[in-house]
């Protein structure tokens, strides 16, 4: 991938040495304030930019509001009762918190994956194309090649190209979870979040889910939280660590794992606390 | 370290053993373990001998009894099925009566007596149906192989000997029951019998249902446009023709039914009692008749079995306490069915906007404390509810709206299928809230959550996938509606059940479906047949046949619920992994 270093921190706090991906960025996220219950605050001023086509990794000690960064980006913690947002989150120019923006639109323009995999009660088929039938897509060839084309994307379709007729739940965890990958892919999303994709998954299952991310990554912009810092070393380009909901230092993954730029960093990469 | 040696350790649990025995019972649980089991147990066996009982008298009832000739002392003879003995204590004349040896047996016995009831049958000839026999007034007992048990439509059983056939008008000497000629001359009688029937009931039900319809039109007519309006005329005119018409439809009708007749009347049977007495019956109107002394085991079965098939599928006759329940099974079938699908999506649709879109708070919290005690109002305060605002507002609205010409006579202003359905659909909604509300709670976030990142909305969320998951939930609100429901007796009472109701709510006239019609119903069956009749000792058995109908029919429909609840449960919930 052809990658300029950009230097210098841009924000105040954030130690930034962010790797610049030639087709831009993605998402901008503008002094993020969270707050739940409307007193506990989550997130403190975070900004950032999402680069296109590269692989975002979020790590931190747990609680330091890395899910919570992640569902802001599709408007997920919309659902929590009493919370509060400030800031903004500007995906391709629009803002997705304006008074305007519509939520179920926007929602289609990104993917998601969880942390357990939760495949629907249906069909391999129908959890696969969900998001084009919430669409009202009934072109049968377009959901058939989307489905295809999904689950090749996903390394799926080998294992059940035979049987997608049958029910998604009587599939193995690490299956499930490449299927609610592909589920998340099957719209062509402009970003896909994960959230602890592997964290449910045995060591295989994992590798394989890796493996994939790895593939996606160049097609897709990828947003990845994870508590497992090999893994972020492993799949990502660029690396944010956060640490009681404040982006602590954020840029290239190389940077932060071998030469950290804060003292915070340092000390969780190396296993001093987290 | 030597334990041993410690001894401290050694007197201080000592001394706490010797504590804890004092305190034992009352700081430990067993002994209420012990009581609640003890009334666990005490309590199913309470419900399982019930069962059993209803269940053993209603399986025994239609087995044919033998029937027992009995002489008594001062020379009576009788002749009648036993149906069940007791003890009683004979007052001080009887006892004076008797010879000094069975006194001092009674005497022995702590004065009491044994005596028997016997069916005698013949209510038209004795004016009663049954007997007590005391055990010290039997001289003999015997089981002459001529008596004869015959079930009529009328007056009851006959017991006694056939004495003639007439056939044709033609005495037929030698004659039995189990003749091949008498078998096909009485089933021809009966085929004849039940065409009349049919032609009475139904045929020309709906010729006169004809005449009705246009002579409402008429009067609508005349109600919407007056009396000088063409399309007054034009109704009368086609009233007019409608009852030309129906005048030869009804000639025919009734000289089929005649001719029908007069051929019947010319086969009988005569009877004659133990006391000599003779009756003729006419042949059509013996709907069974059988040697009871003399059946095969083979035989006994067939008339058990038939006389199964007439309870299920006929209707009653002698003021309900014979006969079949037809009506009643579809009564409750249909009503039940009807309840299902008014309470499914009011619960369902209720329980959505309560869980999913109502803003959690206080007025939800009180609107859901006052569902669940919806469930413990009197149920027959729904049926007062039901006949003042169901029946008489809704249906009086109604009837003002669609059936004016037929007032004063109500339509749908008085109690009927409809209104008695939706009346238990009010009495059970609460069951169906509350489980699907719990069914709603317990579909995981993740799913939602899942389908919410597709982009999908929240109402596309909660029917493609909250739904289903929550389905097997709802299935069990509605198994444990319609189990309440199907038992439920006296809010019917007053919002439509009837005694006998003279027509199906389906049936073959014009609109086919009559959901405004009164009908019949097992539970009320049970009440009326049991407590109300005026021969309650006739219709003893059939209070049990048809509890045991009853029951099997709440299980029945209970079996299939849960049935499709677990087909859901297996397609929707399935393992995670
Ligand atoms: N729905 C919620 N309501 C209240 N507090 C929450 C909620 N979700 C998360 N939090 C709190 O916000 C903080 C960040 O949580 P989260 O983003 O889940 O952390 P993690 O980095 O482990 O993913 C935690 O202190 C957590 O307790
Ligand atoms: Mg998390």
């Amino acid at each position: 991938m052809n990658v300029a270093v950009a230097p210098m921190p841009q924000f105040d706090e954030t130690v930034c040495h962010l790797k610049r991906g030639k087709q831009g960025d993605v998402l901008n996220i503008k002094d993020l304030s969270l707050w739940y219950g409307g007193v506990a605050q989550a997130l403190f001023d975070v900004n950032m930019t999402i680069e296109q086509g590269m692989v975002t990794a979020l790590i931190g000690p747990s609680g330091c509001g890395k899910s919570t960064l992640l569902r802001c980006i599709n408007r997920m913690n919309d659902l929590v009762d009493g919370i509060r947002i400030e800031g903004a989150i500007v995906l391709h120019g629009d803002d997705i918190y304006d008074r305007s923006a519509d939520v179920i639109a926007l929602r289609k323009r990104m993917g998601m994956v969880f942390q357990k995999p939760n495949p629907f009660p249906m069909s391999i088929f129908e959890n696969v194309v969900y998001p084009l039938r919430v669409d009202g897509v009934r072109d049968k060839t377009l959901l058939q090649e989307t489905c295809e084309r999904a689950l090749k994307g996903s390394a799926l379709w080998n294992e059940v190209k035979d049987r997608l007729d049958q029910s998604a739940l009587g599939m193995s965890g690490g299956q499930q979870q490449r299927l609610c990958i592909a589920r998340a892919i099957a719209a062509d999303p402009e970003v896909l979040l994960m959230d602890e994709p592997c964290s449910a998954l045995d060591p295989i299952a994992t590798a394989k889910v890796e493996e994939l991310i790895d593939e996606l990554s160049g097609h897709y912009t990828i947003v990845i939280v994870t508590h497992n810092m090999q893994q972020a070393a492993r799949v990502s380009d660029n690396t944010a660590f956060m640490y009681l909901g404040r982006l602590i230092e954020y840029g290239d993954t190389e940077v932060i794992f071998q030469t950290p730029k804060a003292q915070r960093t340092q000390d969780y990469v190396t296993g001093r606390f987290g | 370290m030597d334990v041993t040696a410690t001894s401290p350790y050694v007197t201080q649990a000592s001394a706490t053993k010797s504590r804890v025995r004092q305190t034992d019972l009352r700081s430990r649980g067993e002994p209420f373990v012990w009581v609640l089991g003890g009334t666990l147990v005490f309590g199913i066996v309470m419900i399982v001998g019930f069962l059993v009982l209803v269940a053993w008298n209603g399986i025994a009832t239609f087995i044919p009894e033998p029937i027992a000739v009995v002489t008594t002392t001062n020379g009576t003879v009788i002749a009648g099925e036993p149906s069940r003995t007791d003890v009683f204590k004979p007052d001080d004349n009887t006892l004076g009566a008797l010879s000094p040896d069975v006194r001092a047996a009674i005497s022995q016995n702590g004065g009491l007596a044994g005596r028997t009831l016997y069916r005698v049958g013949n209510f038209d000839l004795y004016g009663e149906d049954f007997r007590w026999v005391t055990d010290f007034d039997v001289k003999t007992v015997s089981y002459p192989k001529d008596m004869v048990y015959v079930e009529r439509l009328e007056w009851g059983p006959f017991i006694g000997a056939v004495k003639a056939i007439t056939i044709e008008n033609q005495v037929i000497d030698g004659l039995k029951l189990d003749d091949a000629q008498f078998v096909k001359a009485h089933d021809e009688a009966r085929a004849r019998w039940a065409r009349i029937h049919e032609i009475e009931r139904n045929e020309i039900g709906a010729v006169n249902a004809k005449v009705d319809r246009a002579r409402l039109s008429v009067r609508k007519a005349e109600l919407d446009s007056g009396r000088d309006s063409p399309a007054y005329e034009h109704a009368e005119a086609q009233f007019e023709q409608v009852s030309a018409d129906s005048h030869s439809a009804y000639d025919r009708l009734t000289a089929e039914v005649q001719e029908l007749r007069a051929i019947n009347d010319r086969s009988s049977v005569t009877f004659v009692d133990i006391g000599g007495r003779e009756k003729a019956v006419p042949l059509a109107s013996i709907v069974r008749a059988y040697a009871a002394n003399d059946l095969g085991p083979l035989e006994k079965v067939g008339v058990y079995l038939s006389r199964w098939g007439e309870f299920l599928a006929d209707e009653p006759r002698e003021a309900n306490t014979e006969g079949g329940v037809f009506p009643a099974i579809f009564g409750t079938l249909a009503m039940t069915l009807l309840m299902v699908v008014a309470v499914a999506p009011f619960g369902v649709i209720t329980a959505l906007y309560l869980r999913e879109y109502a803003k959690q708070g206080r007025l939800v919290s009180f609107v859901r404390i006052s569902v669940n005690n919806l469930a413990g109002v009197p149920s027959i305060v729904y049926g007062v509810f039901g006949l003042g605002f169901f029946a008489y507002v809704l249906g009086g609205s109604i009837d003002r709206l669609f059936y004016s010409e037929n007032l004063p006579n109500p339509t749908f202003g008085t109690g009927g299928l409809l209104w008695a359905a939706l009346t238990l659909a009010l009495l059970t909604v609460p069951v169906v809230i509350v489980a699907t509300e719990e069914a709603l709670a317990a579909v995981p976030r993740s799913m939602r959550e899942g389908s919410l990142a597709c982009g999908a909305s929240k109402w596309q969320t909660i029917r493609n996938i909250v739904l289903p998951r929550a389905l097997p939930g709802v299935m069990t609100g509605i198994i444990l509606a319609m189990a309440r429901g199907a038992g439920e007796v006296a809010p019917l009472m007053l919002v439509g059940v009837v005694k006998l109701a003279p027509n199906l709510p389906v049936d073959g006239i014009f609109p086919y479906v009559h959901l405004e019609r009164s009908f019949m119903h097992l539970g009320f069956h049970i009440f009326d047949v049991g407590f109300q009749s005026r021969n309650s000792e006739a219709g003893k058995p059939m209070v049990f046949v048809t509890t045991v109908l009853l029951i099997t029919l709440v299980a029945v429909m209970n079996a299939v619920a849960i049935v499709v609840r677990n087909r859901l449960k297996r397609r929707f919930v399935g393992s995670q992994f």
